[in-house]
C-alpha cells in the first residue's frame, strides 16, 4: 500500500469540561482517493476537519497531512492543504477573480502566477464567464464553486471540504460532486465531511462514520453496507398462500426465510444477487403464486447507520438532504 | 509517492518581513476595496460625525461659547473641531471590531488562518485599511468644519501635526476594537461591545465641554484618560498654549497622547495577534 496522505492517531478534543468532541479518532487514507467523514450534526467532523486544517489544537493525539506533522509544524502544513468550509468564505464585493487572486497571493504566489493560476481554476470549476463579475451577482451554488475554486488555487496536495453541499439547490449539489470527482481524477486527494448518506455513497471510495466523536466504523461504502450481510428478497403473497411459499423460499435460500409477524412479509438472503430474485420469480409462477409485492433489497446506508449508531442519520428534521432523484443511483465508475 | 500525487509545492512558509508585508497589504486592499465598492458604508460613516459637529456647534455652541479660554477666539466651533476629531477617531476604531466579526462569521478568518499567510497579516491589514479609512472621515468633517466657520489659530503646520496625532491614536484605538472583536465575535453584538469603553472616554473628557465643571472624582478620571489627553494635545497645536489647562504645555501633552498610543499598541497588538491565532468560531 502506498503511504498515507493523511493519517490521525488517537485524536481528543473536549470543549469547556464536558463535550467530547473528538474522542480518541483513528484513521488514515491512501493519496488520490475521496474520503468521506459521514456523521449527524455535531458529530464531531467539522472538529476533525479543523484539526487537520491546523485550526484546532486537539487535547492529544497526532495528525499528519501529506508527510507533515500539523501540530508540530503547521506552518508547513498550510502549504500543502486547501479548505473550503461550510459556508461560502468569499467576498461578494469583489469580483470572483480577485477573491481567488487574493487567496494565491497569500499562498506565497507572486502576482503573475497567482493571476495564471486563477485562470486555470476559474477554467476548471466552470466560473471564467463570470469571473469578472462582483460575487453578490452570484447564486449560492456558484459561490460555493468559487470557494472551491480559492481553495484550489495553491495546488493543495490534501483539499478538505466541509459539508461542500449543504444549504444549495439540488442542480448545483449535483454540479459539485462532478467537479469534485473531477478534481480526484486530476490527482488531489479530498476529505469531505456530509450528513447525506447518499453524498457519502455517491461520492467517497472510503467512508467512516463517526458519531458523537467517536469513528464506529471504516471501510467503502460496499464494506458498510456488508456489515448487514448484503441484499435481501423482500415480498409478500396472499395469506392463504403464505405456507406454501415459504417451504418453496426454504430450498431456495437454504435456510429458513424470516416472517414479518406483523405484516407477513417474507425475506430470505439474496445469496445470488438477482439472480436469487429471478429464481424466485420462477418458483412462483410454476406454483401459480402471484405476489402482492417483490423486491431486492440492496441495505442502503440509512440501514448500516441505524444499525452502528442506534439512531437514524437525519437528527434534524429541519435540515432535509436536497432531494436529486433517487437515493442509491449507480455509484460513479471507479479505475 | 504515487503518479497521482499533486504537482510540485509553490507555497512557501511566510515569516520574512517582506512577505509579512506582502500579504498585510494585500489584506489592506481587500479590505479598501470593500469601502470602494460599497460607497454607502463611507457616507453613512461620516453623515454620523458631520451630524455631530452640526448638532453640537448650533445646540450647545451659545451655551457653551462664553465659558471657553480666550484661545477659542470666542467660537465654540474652534474648541469642538479638535475634540471631534479625536471622537471621530475612537468611534471609526469599532469599525476594525466590526469588519472582524463579519469576516468570522462568514468564514473568511478560517480561510486566512488555513493558508500559509504572515500570522499578523490580517489584524495589521484590517487595522491599517481602517486607519485610511478613518483618515478620509477626518478629513472630511475638516472640510465640513470650515465651511461652518473654523478657523485654526496657530499654524497649517499645527493643524496637519494635529491630524496626525489623531490619526495616531485611532491606529492604537482600532487595536482594542480588534481584541474587542476577536472577544465577542458575533457581528451583532460587537457593535455594542464597542460602545462600552468609547461613550465613557468620550463622554468623561474635554471633548464637548471644559472639565472644570465636573464632580472631582470624575476630573480626575476626565483630565488623565487617554482622550482627554490627544484632545488637549489637538487643542494645544491647533489653537495655542491658551487652550490647556493651565500648567501643562502642548509638547508635554503630545509626548503624553504619543506615549498613550504607545502603550496601547504594546499591549494589545500582542494580545490581539495571539487571540487571532487562537480564535475559534
Amino acid at each position: 500500500m502506498t503511504t498515507p496522505i493523511v493519517r490521525v492517531e488517537g485524536i481528543t478534543k473536549t470543549f469547556g469540561d464536558t463535550v467530547k468532541a473528538l474522542d480518541d479518532v483513528t484513521l488514515e487514507f491512501a493519496p488520490g482517493i475521496i474520503y468521506g467523514l459521514l456523521g449527524p450534526n455535531g458529530a464531531g467532523k467539522t472538529t476533525l476537519i479543523r484539526v487537520l486544517t491546523t485550526l484546532l489544537r486537539p487535547d492529544s493525539g497526532r495528525a499528519v497531512v501529506a508527510g507533515v506533522d500539523v501540530l508540530a509544524d503547521p506552518k508547513t502544513a498550510r502549504t500543502k492543504i486547501g479548505l473550503a468550509g461550510q459556508f461560502a468564505a468569499v467576498d461578494d464585493y469583489l469580483t470572483g477573480r480577485e477573491n481567488v487572486e487574493m487567496v494565491g497571493r497569500l499562498y506565497g504566489l507572486s502576482n503573475a502566477e497567482s493571476t495564471k493560476r486563477a485562470n486555470e481554476v476559474l477554467e476548471r470549476i466552470g466560473l471564467e464567464e463570470a469571473a469578472d463579475r462582483q460575487v453578490k451577482t452570484y447564486s449560492g451554488g456558484m459561490q460555493r464553486r468559487l470557494d472551491l475554486a480559492a481553495s484550489l488555487v495553491g495546488r493543495p496536495e490534501v483539499l478538505f471540504l466541509d459539508e461542500p453541499t449543504t444549504g444549495i439547490d439540488p442542480r448545483s449539489r449535483i454540479d459539485v460532486w462532478e467537479l469534485i470527482t473531477d478534481l480526484v481524477d486530476g490527482g488531489t486527494t479530498v476529505l469531505l465531511t456530509t450528513q447525506y448518506l447518499d453524498e457519502a455513497d455517491q461520492l467517497a471510495d472510503r467512508i467512516a462514520v463517526i458519531d458523537e466523536g467517536r469513528l464506529i466504523s471504516e471501510g467503502t461504502s460496499d464494506d458498510l453496507k456488508d456489515t448487514l450481510g448484503g441484499s435481501v428478497v423482500e415480498l409478500s403473497v396472499p395469506e392463504d398462500r403464505q405456507g406454501e411459499t415459504i417451504d418453496a423460499l426454504r430450498a431456495i435460500a437454504g435456510s429458513e426465510p424470516l416472517v414479518h409477524a406483523m405484516t407477513g412479509e417474507i425475506t430470505i438472503p439474496a445469496v445470488h444477487g438477482a439472480r436469487t430474485l429471478t429464481e424466485v420469480v420462477r418458483t412462483l409462477d410454476a406454483a401459480s403464486i402471484i405476489p402482492n409485492d417483490i423486491a431486492l433489497h440492496k441495505p442502503s446506508l440509512d440501514d448500516v447507520f441505524l444499525t452502528l449508531t442506534g439512531h437514524p442519520a437525519e437528527t434534524d428534521p429541519d435540515e432535509e438532504p436536497p432531494s436529486n432523484g433517487k437515493r442509491g443511483r449507480r455509484r460513479r465508475s471507479k479505475q | 509517492m504515487t503518479a497521482t500525487t499533486a504537482p510540485t509545492k509553490p507555497g512557501r512558509v511566510a515569516s520574512s518581513l517582506p512577505r509579512t508585508i506582502r500579504d498585510i497589504l494585500v489584506i489592506v486592499k481587500r479590505n479598501l476595496l470593500r469601502n470602494v465598492r460599497l460607497p454607502q458604508l463611507i457616507i453613512f460613516s461620516t453623515i454620523q460625525p458631520i451630524m455631530f459637529l452640526l448638532l453640537f456647534t448650533y445646540v450647545f455652541g451659545g451655551a457653551i461659547g462664553g465659558t471657553l479660554p480666550d484661545a477659542a477666539a470666542g467660537e465654540y466651533i474652534n474648541w469642538l473641531i479638535p475634540g471631534l476629531l479625536v471622537q471621530t477617531a475612537a468611534f471609526g476604531a469599532g469599525q476594525t471590531a466590526f469588519g472582524l466579526t463579519e469576516d468570522l462569521a462568514k468564514g473568511v478568518i478560517d480561510r486566512f488562518r488555513s493558508l500559509p499567510m504572515a500570522r499578523s497579516a490580517v489584524l495589521a491589514g484590517r487595522t491599517i485599511s481602517d486607519l485610511i479609512r478613518n483618515g478620509f472621515v477626518i478629513g472630511l468633517m475638516l472640510v465640513a468644519g470650515f465651511v461652518i466657520g473654523f478657523r485654526y489659530q496657530t499654524s497649517f503646520a499645527g493643524l496637519i501635526g494635529a491630524l496626525a496625532l489623531a490619526m495616531i491614536f485611532s491606529f492604537s484605538f482600532s487595536w482594542i476594537m480588534a481584541t474587542i472583536g476577536l472577544l465577542v465575535k458575533n457581528p451583532e453584538a460587537v457593535q455594542a461591545a464597542t460602545f462600552l469603553p468609547v461613550f465613557p472616554l468620550v463622554f468623561a473628557s474635554s471633548v464637548f465641554v471644559p472639565t472644570q465643571t465636573m464632580p472631582g472624582w470624575l476630573r480626575a478620571f476626565a483630565d488623565n484618560q487617554p482622550v482627554t489627553v490627544t484632545v488637549d494635545a489637538l487643542r494645544g497645536l491647533i489653537l495655542g498654549e491658551g487652550a490647556l489647562l493651565p500648567g501643562s504645555t502642548v509638547l508635554g501633552q503630545v509626548f503624553l497622547s504619543l506615549f498613550y498610543s504607545g502603550l496601547i499598541l504594546a499591549i494589545f497588538v500582542p494580545l490581539g495577534i495571539r487571540m487571532y491565532r487562537r480564535s475559534v468560531n
